[in-house]
């Protein structure tokens, strides 16, 4: 292997990304764009329910409930309506999540002893945000069914103070529970997997398909150093792209930064080298760019969205899905991900992540090679 | 006029269904994108690994503690006894909740006074968390109010059977039993058939252009306007009938209810694919080549699923985005398929979202249009 032709390979590739305007928009607007996209866009917190309630009765004690529940930032009571159907219209049509209903003999029954229950009709379209307001609101009545008893013990002569028992909550490594700071990370991710299968096995794919690889093959360059001088350069832009994500991560969406940069990079390294193979695979098979577009999107896109934990919790899938996910390099690199910046892992504890990677950045590289090698003799 | 659109549709329909690998990626990657998507997205939590730290060793402690473990979501896994081990295994994420139980729990319990139960959560996946605490918040005060209650009992019998009560009626409407499933399906269904029409449709456009053919065919007495509507009109009957492969998918497979009229979504359908295909011909006149077709149609998929509230919800993103998203069809399309899928609501609730895809989809196939006939100049 000569490094003067690999030179001349990957600088002619260089040229060909720095001449054509939108590549170059693409590799250095993409990750940004991704980034300020989840970032901005990926808020699974739950507030502000959009509430409307059906009070039948409207007496004192009827609002001071639903004072409780716009007091807390969960909720959001947005209107009061006078009938069941204008309720159920509004659950129907989206405007409301959540429909409280109150029964018109609420304080009498109160006053009376007899339990009494407040309906909540919830929109359980979206299951998770449903799920949440559900929780809240059985929380707020809780509450002041335990403070109306207490008061009315009290009159009674018998004191109690509130619940015995008090939930201290603590959230680690992601302190507020900011979305951001558990997508930003995993972007990186989606960056390299557009970066280097799609974008490669395209431009490669067109390299095909136009001819010019043949032309390419027909001068003294060996297929090693073509294989080369062509990833190198989109070696090189990824790298720059996770140091770009990185720097916009911590300084715009202020994503906390616990590990070390090395062990990023070599991980992010790794797992380019991954899917740069990957990419270059595909575009020796797949010869179109339409197909090895799709291809790759379904290879590497769609599982580094899907199965790598980025987004679902990969615990939560069905067990055939969990084996899944453990052939996939991109598994690995988010929780690699999550663990450096959240959580601080130094790279000796990281053996779980690093060591799978490894061993699918020499498999998949040796078998890019291999396809590369066949297609041409 | 129609004798040489129907050569033109011919033609297209032979150029789509010849080549072996366009056919591939018509029917193959939706197949898979929605099984993958069906089983993997998910924001239930089920059988979180759980760590206790029980340091009272009594058998309010134990009761509480088997209360989390009779539950679906949490499962005790390791009994430690020490502080210091929950931060061990919440590094190694061996545990994603901790419970920690100080000593003197019960004794405070019984005297009344209110004893701390401090719940550790792993924050790395805020929505697990997120889940996860508001569940375990929800069983703590069960308990405590079921202990409460039985201090009451024991104190004044006579009184407490009278005391007031509130209880909160929950009733999560169109999807019962919260699966995520039912949510996330009718949104593969709009996002898939998204990023497969505008991707068709720009390519083949881009392609004629690209391998000269474009002019070739400007040359003959065909009207730019059927040539239009002969490059549209395929993949509109191609949307169409993914829309029912699909769909097909999730009320077979998945078992999502269908609960409204097929006619409303076959109406929905058509108005979307009206502005799926305006994107498409509009990425076209503005691509040069399928490289740069495939690129720009990826800066209009990213957002467009991302903000039409397919996994996030819309309320949670800032204002300036949620008014953004009212620019996306996918928006519309989503609430007319989680409508007439989980709802089965009709045109009268409906109407707006169909008024604004229609509106979008008409005023992007002018602007194409337009800009395709200027292209042609």
């Amino acid at each position: 292997m000569s490094y003067r032709r690999f030179a001349a390979v990957a600088s002619k590739e260089m040229i060909q990304i720095i001449r054509d305007t939108r590549s170059l928009i693409i590799v250095i607007l993409m990750p940004i764009i991704l980034v300020l996209l989840f970032g901005y866009g990926v808020n699974l917190d739950v507030k502000h329910v959009p509430v409307y309630v059906f009070d039948r009765e409207g007496s004192q004690q009827s609002q001071d409930l639903l004072k409780r529940f716009q007091a807390s930032e969960y909720f959001r009571l947005i209107r009061a309506v006078d009938s069941y159907p204008k309720l159920v219209r509004a659950i129907d049509d989206g405007h409301a999540k959540l429909g409280l209903v109150i029964p018109p003999d609420f304080s009498q029954r109160l006053r009376s002893g007899q339990p009494v229950s407040v309906q909540a009709i919830v929109d359980a379209t979206d299951d998770n945000t449903a799920n949440v307001a559900v929780n809240y609101s059985q929380a707020v009545v809780n509450g002041f069914s335990q403070d109306v008893q207490i008061e009315w013990l009290r009159d009674r002569g018998v004191t109690f103070t509130g619940l015995p028992l008090n939930v201290e909550a603590r959230t680690w490594y992601n302190e507020d529970l900011e979305s951001s700071a558990f997508i930003v990370p995993g972007v990186l991710a989606l960056v390299m997997s557009v970066i280097g299968a799609f974008l490669t096995s395209l431009t490669i794919a067109r390299e095909w398909e136009r001819g010019t690889m043949e032309q390419l093959v027909s001068t003294p360059v060996t297929s090693l150093e073509i294989m080369l001088g062509k990833l190198v350069p989109y070696f090189v832009i990824g790298m720059f792209d996770v140091a770009v994500c990185t720097a916009l991560a911590l300084l715009w969406f202020k994503v906390p930064f616990r590990g070390s940069l090395m062990t990023l990079f070599l991980c992010s390294a790794l797992f380019l080298i991954v899917v740069l193979s990957l990419g270059f695979f595909i575009s020796v098979i797949a010869k179109n760019q339409l197909a090895a577009s799709q291809i790759a999107l379904i290879a590497t896109f769609l599982p580094a969205f899907l199965l790598s934990g980025f987004l679902f919790a990969i615990e939560q899938m069905p067990t055939v899905i969990q084996y899944i996910t453990r052939m996939l390099p991109a598994r690995y690199y988010v929780s690699a991900l999550k663990k450096i910046f959240l959580k601080g892992t130094p790279a000796t504890m990281l053996y779980g992540e690093l060591v799978p990677l490894t061993i699918f950045t020499v498999v998949l590289a040796t078998i890019a090679t291999r396809a590369f090698h066949k297609r041409l003799v | 006029m129609f004798a040489r659109l129907k050569q033109m549709l011919i033609k297209e329909f032979i150029q789509v269904f010849r080549d072996k690998r366009t056919r591939f990626v018509l029917f193959v990657p939706p197949i898979v994108q929605m099984l993958v998507f069906g089983y993997a997205a998910t924001y239930e939590i089920r059988h979180v690994p759980t760590a206790v730290l029980d340091l009272d060793h009594t058998q309010e402690s134990r009761e509480l503690v088997a209360r989390f473990s009779a539950t679906p979501y949490f499962d005790v896994k390791q009994e430690l006894d020490d502080r210091r081990q929950i931060a061990d295994i919440l590094d190694r994420g061996q545990a994603v909740v901790a419970l920690h139980i100080h000593p003197g729990f019960a004794e405070q319990l019984r005297s009344g006074q209110t004893a701390p139960l401090q719940i550790i959560v792993d924050g790395t996946n805020s929505n697990t968390a997120l889940i996860a605490t508001g569940y375990a918040n929800q069983i703590a005060q069960g308990f405590a109010l079921d202990y409460q209650r039985d201090r009451m009992q024991r104190m004044s019998p006579a009184l407490v059977e009278r005391a007031p009560q509130i209880q909160l009626d929950a009733r999560p409407w169109y999807n019962e039993s919260f699966t995520s499933r039912w949510f996330f399906v009718p949104g593969v269904i709009g996002s898939l058939t998204l990023v497969l029409v505008t991707t068709l449709t720009a390519f083949a456009v881009v392609r004629e252009r690209e391998i000269g053919t474009l002019e070739q065919m400007m040359v003959t007495p065909i009207r730019p306007s059927e040539f239009i509507l002969g490059k549209t009109l395929p993949f509109f009957l191609i949307g169409l009938f993914d829309v029912a492969l699909i769909g097909t998918i999730g009320t077979f497979w998945f078992r999502v209810p269908f609960r409204g009229s097929i006619f409303v979504l076959f109406a929905g359908t058509v108005v979307f694919l009206l502005c799926m295909l305006g994107i498409g011909l509009f990425i076209s006149t503005v691509s040069s080549t399928q490289q740069q077709a495939m690129v720009t149609s990826f800066f209009f998929i990213m957002p467009a699923i991302t903000f039409s509230g397919f996994g996030f919800p819309i309320s949670t993103m800032p204002q300036w985005l949620q008014t953004l998203t009212y620019l996306d069809p996918l928006r519309y399309f989503l609430i007319v398929l989680r409508g007439v899928y989980l709802k089965g609501i009709g045109f009268d609730i409906l109407w707006p979202q169909m008024a604004a895809m229609l509106a979008l989809g008409v005023t992007l196939l002018t602007v194409s249009v337009f800009r395709f006939h200027k292209a042609l100049d």
